[in-house]
């Protein structure tokens, strides 16, 4: 589920941290920069782990801050393909159902990847298994919303949510030409996306809501 | 930034808490400050969500021997890491983490994995209130012969 990222990155220390110990202000910088931020193909960055070496500072001309090449690795929230994990389901809709691991949050079993047979109540919004139990028939087994859930991630997907290039957006309808064309829409459309997403897959034995597998 | 090495070492879940438990109690390395609210975030939400994970009763000496018994089942890294994270109780969840496990496990290795993953890796303490359902009806029958 995490793995530790070697890194190499430029630390910039403002003069106002030259009261700390150099190690503790490369630590706090690092962890400012990525803690709990996606890295395109990394993950979702936890926290530091340890630095490994610090090469010489260097002062550049106009600023008074310390550059400083600096070493080190990180934990990473990044499940390998084929993991399994249990989480938590947030919602659902007719899409699938959406997981979070209270950290992270954009994991998506789409409903094809349920377990099969289900369905989708839309009155409750809710799915469940229609599982087959020989002669007593169907049972129905509701994912409630909360519920634990075991899966399987199947997919991960990067998006790249740095500003795009002015050359991407003349895909992007231009401008009206009426008065009301002057409003246009000022944040850019790749701003909401997730940066990391994964997909799950549950229509294996075993997966599913943990109370399913619970023998009891 | 530069990543450094497209080969990533993997963490048990185990190790991931024992740092964020360290980082928000100020060993180590600093406790994260006012101004450090993604790091203060981050580890408050990945301790509570770890939590839920069967690591909070592991201990170091555990995991170190129960890798140390998972070596004769020629399992790799990534099954090993997986059946200490997730230290599955029952079969089913050892054929989802083990790959192809029928052909490259037997039922009785199985159980012993099983064995092994809960002496070295103990679980909540849990009430033993589990009965053997199933009576011996031979003997049953065997009065009714005799």
């Amino acid at each position: 589920m995490f793995v530790l990222v070697q890194m190499k990155d430029t630390v910039r220390i403002p003069p106002r941290l030259f009261n700390l110990d150099t190690m503790d202000a490369i630590r706090e910088a690092l962890n400012k920069k990525f803690a709990n931020k996606v890295v395109y193909k990394v993950g979702l960055c936890i926290a530091l782990w340890d630095i490994e070496t610090v090469e010489d500072s260097y002062i550049f001309p106009g600023d008074g801050a310390t550059h400083t090449i600096v070493h080190f690795r990180y934990v990473v929230f990044r499940p390998f393909v084929d993991e399994i994990l249990t989480g938590r389901i947030k919602s659902s809709s007719k899409e699938g159902v959406h997981v979070t691991m209270g950290f992270f949050d954009d994991i998506m079993i789409p409903s094809d990847s349920l377990q099969h047979p289900s369905k989708f109540s839309k009155q409750e919004q809710l799915w469940s298994w229609e599982y087959e139990a020989g002669e007593e028939g169907k049972v129905d087994l509701p994912m409630e919303i909360g519920g634990d859930i075991r899966f399987r991630v199947v997919d991960e997907k990067f998006i790249d949510t740095t500003p795009s290039s002015p050359e991407e957006n003349i895909s992007m309808p231009p401008p009206a030409t009426t008065p009301s064309g002057s409003q246009v829409p000022l944040c850019d459309p790749g701003a909401k996306k997730a940066p990391y997403v994964l997909t799950g897959s549950i229509s294996e034995m075993g997966l599913g809501m943990l109370s399913w597998w619970n023998t009891g | 930034m530069e990543v450094k090495g497209e080969t990533h070492s993997m963490l048990c879940n185990f190790e991931v808490l024992g740092l964020l438990r360290d980082i928000q109690a100020g060993r180590g390395q600093k406790k994260p400050n006012k101004f450090q609210t993604n790091l203060a975030t981050i580890t408050y939400e990945t301790i509570k969500s770890l939590e839920n994970w069967p690591c909070v009763h592991h201990t170091g000496e555990g995991i170190a021997a129960a890798m140390k018994a998972l070596t004769p089942f020629k399992l790799t890294p990534a099954e090993k890491l997986q059946l200490i994270n997730l230290c599955p109780s029952s079969a089913v969840e050892i054929q989802l983490i083990v790959e192809e496990s029928e052909e490259r496990l037997s039922e009785a290795q199985v159980e012993e994995l099983l064995d092994l993953l809960s002496t070295h890796l103990p679980g909540p303490e849990k009430e033993e209130g589990e009965e053997e359902g199933m009576e011996d009806e031979s003997e049953v029958q065997d009065d009714a012969n005799s």
